[in-house]
């Protein structure tokens, strides 16, 4: 089954962010990742749309899921991964960044997917490659395919994400999930709530198309789609909030609190979970939990963009 | 005061005729020339014309062109001594001979920092030596910039500081503050002071708000700036010293500044002209060349220093130059270097608020000659009989586009990188001797 945008063609090169994507590239995006859901439930999940081709996983931040993610999806496309991650003390960090670049550059990816802890370090580096550049995440800045695992997950839930209302959760000072899908979930039409503590919001939110609560209560009230942030753990003793136990206490989710948003709401998180900090156990393994399904998302996602991307490739 | 007459003083007599005189402290324009003999400026006027000059002066015809006093920039950073890499005096004045700056107040927060008389003096024949212009230091407040204890103020001042600063270094703690303004007020030193609340401030890298938020970088809020502003303030009212407010970045400084200057205490405030022309906007994709300390902010902030500019309110326009190779430049935003060159372009750049109209040239002039002379207690920055012949000329009008290639400053990290300018420094004299002539 094909929509309208399957027949349009991704009209970048690098994804770099979810900032610059018209309705019509996330569609396209969308529409991709469905039929990599479809590869990825075979026996046989081995395409070779990325055969040949040359993949580089360069993490300048610990991650397990997402380099998985990205791994097994640059794989199941038939493209060579190689696993980068650089570990970096923070002063050399920027330098390594440009040699690194610069280095692989000279051995002819065709992607490089990259995170770093930088905001800026993923643009950075994008113009110092010839090849496609993936953004994994740059800082607090932006991470567009968590963005868009999200949402694939909420219009195979819920048919479609204009008009729906959505509360995304907690630290959203400091994330860069929360970022990215306020662009996309704004852009495609869900009224977007950020509802958190007042030292956990980034200043001038409110311009940025979103509700602004600072009582859980009520920014859960009436919500389709609860997204749950990771609270960080070096922010947890004193300096953003007072403890975690008071944390949970006002805007952990637990079942008294989820009971507010309508029943058939979903609960989701980009993980990895502090369960009885921004989570309770019984919530994040509930029936409305999409937690787990937004992992097989991930790698379709994945997928998609990689496909997407290789269209830009030369001799592709 | 010591005027440093590093570049000799010419003997033939000069006149500089048909030129649209820009004095600061005229309140009228003045068309005619300026008759210059032994280094000082000898005639203005009308009558500075073809029959009236000496037989063997050399006469410069300026076509229309306007004729001001050489620009004195209050902040700049000139490399020397320890970060030669970066700018050293020979370039930085070269910079500045060919963007209308005659005399230049050196940052002493170098390595060693100026916080030595040795120092002080090593830079003033550095100057005499290697200098196209003029470099006056500035010496430090503190010892080694720690804002622990005061610096040799006397020894400094009389070895030829003329004001007292810590640079980019802002003092944390109010009972050194203070005391360092007591101290000063004995000397009538002046103490030019980088408003900054370090733990406010904190991890931040730019303008907090929207913009910084949507770029995921951590922010500085304008009270950062306004509370060190206020608690300076209060203390120049408990000790009475000369205080210099050496950047100010936005309205709420701007308040405090008001009301300082309604109750008659002696403080004054500079712009540098990046916030003048410049926002946080202009950023963009994280454009490491417009990360400065402070931060560029708010369109709506640049207007407010425009307006205050244009009503006298704020003092003196400074570049602020500060070079850094490009290494330091080329990373990730948050882990770059802060700081841009200016000197070159502060004056084209500057001329962009004449030539839209936002403010008078005279006072824009005003801002960057006579402000700051009176401020330092300097001879020159004037167009008046018996002054320094430190002097320019150049078309408020003429276009051309930055190529910082081309630009001398040891460091290329201008902001204003293939931007389009009117108006372009054609000649520049230090003590009527030419150190800059347009090709």
């Amino acid at each position: 089954m094909c929509s309208p945008a399957r027949e349009l063609k991704f009209p970048h090169r690098h994804l770099l962010g979810i900032e610059g994507l018209s309705p019509v590239d996330i569609a396209i995006l969308l529409d991709l990742s469905e039929a990599a859901i479809e590869v990825s439930r075979q026996v046989e999940k081995k395409r070779s749309t990325l055969r040949g081709r040359t993949l580089i996983n360069l993490f300048f931040e610990a991650s397990t899921r997402t380099q998985s993610s990205f791994e097994l999806a640059g794989k199941r496309l038939g493209a060579d991964v190689m696993n980068m991650s650089v570990a970096t003390s923070s002063v050399k960090k920027g330098e390594t960044l440009i040699d690194t670049a610069m280095t692989l550059n000279a051995m002819r990816p065709d992607i490089i997917v990259v995170r770093h802890a930088q905001a800026g370090a993923v643009h950075l580096l994008a113009k110092k490659v010839d090849c496609s550049v993936v953004n994994a995440g740059d800082g607090a800045h932006e991470h567009p395919t968590q963005a868009l695992l999200d949402a694939l997950t909420i219009r195979r839930n819920k048919g479609a994400i204009s008009g729906l209302v959505v509360a995304i959760c907690g630290d959203i000072l400091h994330s860069r999930v929360a970022r990215s899908n306020i662009l996309l979930l704004s852009a495609l039409g869900a009224r977007v709530r950020a509802v958190g503590p007042s030292t956990l919001l980034p200043a001038g939110i409110e311009r940025m198309g979103v509700e602004v609560f600072r009582d859980m209560q009520a920014g859960l009230e009436g919500a389709d789609i609860v997204m749950m942030l990771r609270l960080q753990r070096e922010r947890m003793q004193g300096g953003f909030i007072p403890s975690p136990r008071e944390y949970f206490r006002f805007f952990g989710l637990d079942e008294a609190k989820l009971k507010l948003a309508k029943p058939d709401a979903l609960v989701m998180h980009p993980g990895p979970m502090n369960r009885g900090v921004e989570i309770d156990s019984s919530v994040a393994d509930g029936s409305q939990s999409r937690i787990r399904e937004q992992v097989e998302m991930g790698v379709a996602v994945r997928m998609a963009v990689l496909e997407a991307l290789a269209q830009h490739l030369p001799n592709g | 005061m010591k005027v440093q007459s590093s570049p000799s003083i010419a003997h033939q007599p000069l006149a500089l005729v048909h030129a649209n005189l820009i004095d600061p402290a005229a309140s009228e324009r003045i068309d005619g020339g300026v008759l210059i003999v032994d280094g000082l400026i000898r005639g203005i006027g009308p009558s500075v014309a073809a029959p009236n000059l000496p037989a063997h002066a050399r006469i410069i015809d300026c076509a229309g062109d306007c004729v001001a006093p050489g620009l004195i920039d209050m902040r700049a950073f000139v490399g020397e001594p320890g970060a030669e890499h970066r700018e050293t005096i020979a370039t930085a004045t070269a910079a500045a001979a060919a963007g209308g700056v005659t005399t230049i107040l050196c940052r002493p927060d170098t390595n060693p920092p100026v916080d030595d008389a040795a120092v002080v003096d090593f830079l003033l024949r550095r100057a005499r030596d290697t200098g196209r212009v003029r470099v006056i230091p500035s010496a430090a407040l503190t010892q080694g910039l720690r804002g622990v204890e005061i610096a040799e103020i006397g020894l400094l001042q009389q070895a030829g500081a003329v004001a007292f600063t810590d640079g980019a270094h802002s003092i944390r703690n109010a009972q050194v503050m203070r005391r360092a303004m007591v101290y000063a007020r004995d000397f009538d030193a002046l103490i030019i002071h980088y408003a900054e609340d370090r733990d406010l401030a904190a991890e931040g890298v730019m303008n907090e708000g929207e913009f910084a938020s949507r770029l995921g970088l951590a922010g500085i809020p304008r009270e950062a700036e306004a509370i060190i502003l206020d608690r300076d303030i209060r203390l120049v009212n408990l000790t009475g010293a000369r205080y210099h407010a050496a950047l100010v970045t936005s309205a709420l400084s701007l308040d405090i500044i008001s009301k300082a200057k309604d109750a008659g205490l002696p403080v004054t405030c500079a712009v540098s002209i990046n916030h003048l022309t410049l926002n946080e906007s202009d950023i963009g994709d994280y454009r490491t060349f417009l990360k400065l300390a402070p931060p560029l902010r708010h369109e709506d902030e640049r207007r407010a220093l425009v307006a205050g500019l244009a009503s006298g309110l704020i003092d003196v326009i400074v570049s602020d130059h500060d070079p850094q190779d490009v290494e330091t430049k080329r990373l990730p935003f948050a882990e770059a270097e802060y700081g841009a060159i200016g000197l070159e372009t502060m004056l084209s750049a500057a001329l962009r608020l004449v030539n839209s109209g936002e403010i008078s040239l005279r006072r824009l002039i005003a801002a960057m000659t006579l402000r700051p002379a009176e401020i330092l207690g300097l001879p020159q920055g004037r167009l008046a009989i018996g002054a320094p012949a430190d002097l320019i000329r150049f078309d408020p009008s003429e276009p051309y586009v930055v190529d910082p290639l081309k630009l001398r400053s040891r460091c290329k990290n201008t902001p204003f990188d293939d931007a389009r300018m009117e108006g372009r420094v054609k000649l520049t004299l230090v003590a009527g001797e030419i150190v800059f002539e347009m090709e």
